[in-house]
């Protein structure tokens, strides 16, 4: 079983008339680094809030299927305790840091957990340590750098010691520089610590040379699920209005004109090795 | 008549300098991008053009109009600010009020506002909101509404900070629909960290980088967004076209790497391999 299983899901908010998620099916293993990607309402968010539970014990409406988290039904288990497994990063870190130092404000959901003080430093130190805040740790966020702020709302989350970590568009409120420092960050964890990582972005030129899967979603639906080389060379995805990486067009410019390469490239520098490579064997 | 900006320097009151010396001129009908880190100044002077910012030192004048002799609504018929955040811009009960209120303000007659709002909710594809409150709607269409709000005056220049924030893609192709509808009418000026947004645009605009409270450099996009060593000050990812051939080039072979068209790319591809061959 996945650490993740989503199975038949559809909900509907309360004073809506269309369902927000319509029978979605999704399961991810642990340790996997998953896109998702879809236009704007097409039901992502939701489907994020689902996963720690705030649908359906925050937002109320009709919910049906189930989804299981780390093996925790999410209608029998609190918010409290679900944020154990899934920590949800948004978009806007500013929205998510309040406390007067980085410190106090990783070190607030273990102490709301009620954690011995000894546990609680512990998993402060090791948060601050993962994501490169240690140094910043007695600094007021208001004061850092908005790659700075989004890598202190991760150690916040992480300070939890979730399984999964789920990111709402971390990025896009942050400058190229900041963006790269977050994903180099994501993908880290993901490989070094096995963090199973659900990362919903629209830029997949950035974030595709990361991923083990691209799940798009299209009117509370999954529309396409599997490999980013695969979904991201379909016709589907094109006509679901996913923003194709530039290497992939270029990839596919070629091909037409008869220089096949041997693999689908997701990032520039395989793209010029792939190139490189059959060039020179020509 | 153009923008022009004069040496402008502005610190803020507390004691941050946000723009040292900045020049630059915008024409009637001119194309133009600003581009640069967070914290480079690129909003600071967009504020100066409608003076709601006023410099420290240098001018700026529109139209020949120094922007210190002017009030900020004075400049804001000409000069059409549509912010980042659309919450600090949306107030109006209903979609159809807020496109109006301006035009309220700059006191047109009924029946001009009237068509205007009409003439922008349809350029902006926002008929079937008009009666929903601003509030209600998603990121995406909030900007649009902003958007709109703005280009119902009709200003002559028409200054757009972050358009493309938390759009998504068929969003901005629809945005840079509307905004190539906008060129050669009035001139277009639009801040922006999204690289390949910028660089797909026919016709392409002028950049202008900045860095630290500079301009560092100005020119045509495929001369600036091709050029490592100014990206890399302006703390810019280069934009995935060019970072193919530049690698390229990195591993020995001899290919042009000023291109930002794919097509541009895969012939320069193709004749580099039959070179080879």
């Amino acid at each position: 079983m996945g650490i993740i299983e989503v199975e038949d899901v559809s909900f509907t908010y309360s004073g809506s008339k269309r369902p927000a998620l319509d029978h979605v099916d999704l399961s991810i293993k642990k340790s996997e680094f998953v896109i998702l990607t879809g236009p704007s309402g097409c039901g992502k968010t939701t489907l994020c809030r689902c996963l720690n539970g705030l649908v359906p014990h925050f937002y109320s409406g009709d919910f049906r299927g189930r989804v299981l988290v780390a093996g925790l039904d999410t209608r029998e288990h609190e918010i409290w305790e679900l944020s154990q497994h899934v920590g949800l990063v948004f978009q806007n870190p500013e929205n998510q840091l309040f406390c007067l130092t980085v410190e106090a404000d990783v070190a607030f959901g273990p102490e709301n957990l009620g954690l011995p003080r000894e546990e609680i430093r512990r998993r402060v130190e090791w948060a601050l340590k993962v994501t490169g805040m240690w140094e910043l740790r007695h600094r007021p966020p208001h004061e850092l750098s908005g790659g700075q702020q989004q890598r202190a709302a991760i150690a916040a989350v992480l300070a939890m010691k979730p399984e999964v970590l789920v990111l709402d568009e971390p990025t896009s409120f942050l400058d190229p520089a900041g963006a790269a420092e977050i994903l180099s960050l994501v993908a880290e964890l993901n490989k070094r610590l096995g963090i199973t990582v659900l990362l919903v972005e629209h830029r997949l030129d950035m974030t595709s040379p990361y991923a083990d899967r691209v799940v798009v979603m299209a009117k509370g639906r999954i529309a396409l699920d599997g490999p980013p080389e695969e979904v991201l060379t379909s016709r589907e995805a094109r006509e679901l209005g996913v923003g194709i990486p530039k290497v992939i067009r270029l990839y596919e410019l070629l091909a037409e004109r008869g220089l096949r390469l041997p693999e689908v490239p997701l990032s520039p520098g395989q793209m010029a090795s792939l190139i490189s490579e059959v060039v020179r064997c020509r | 008549m153009p923008i022009e900006v004069q040496y402008v320097w502005y610190t803020y009151p507390s004691g941050i300098e946000a723009l040292k010396g900045i020049s630059l001129t915008v024409e009637d009908r001119d194309f133009l991008v600003i581009m640069g880190p967070n914290g480079a100044g690129k909003t600071t002077l967009l504020k100066t053009l409608n003076g709601l910012i006023k410099p420290t030192k240098g001018r700026v004048l529109v139209d020949g109009v120094d922007t210190r002799h002017a009030t900020v609504a004075e400049l804001s018929r000409k000069v059409g600010l549509v912010f980042q955040n659309p919450d600090h811009q949306l107030f109006c009960s209903t979609v159809e009020e807020e496109i109006a209120f301006a035009l309220r303000n700059f006191g047109f007659n009924e029946e001009e506002i009237k068509e205007r709002v009409e003439w922008a909710l349809e350029t902006l594809g926002l008929e079937e909101y008009r009666d929903v409150s601003p509030l209600m709607l998603s990121g995406g269409e909030k900007k649009r509404v902003a958007l709109a709000s703005v280009l119902v005056w009709d200003p002559k220049y028409l200054v757009l900070d972050e358009p493309t924030l938390g759009q998504d893609y068929a969003q901005k192709e629809k945005l840079r629909e509307i905004i190539c509808g906008l060129l050669g009418q009035r001139a277009v000026i639009i801040v922006t960290h999204d690289i390949e947004f910028v660089v797909d645009f026919r016709p392409r605009p002028r950049v202008a980088l900045m860095a630290d409270g500079r301009i560092i450099a100005e020119g045509k996009a495929e001369e600036v967004l091709t050029d490592p060593e100014l990206l890399s000050r302006a703390s810019l990812v280069r934009p995935q076209v060019p970072e193919v051939l530049f690698n390229l080039r990195e591993k020995g072979l001899p290919v042009r790497t000023d291109v930002l068209d794919l097509v541009e790319a895969r012939d320069a591809i193709i004749s580099l391999a039959r070179g080879l061959a």
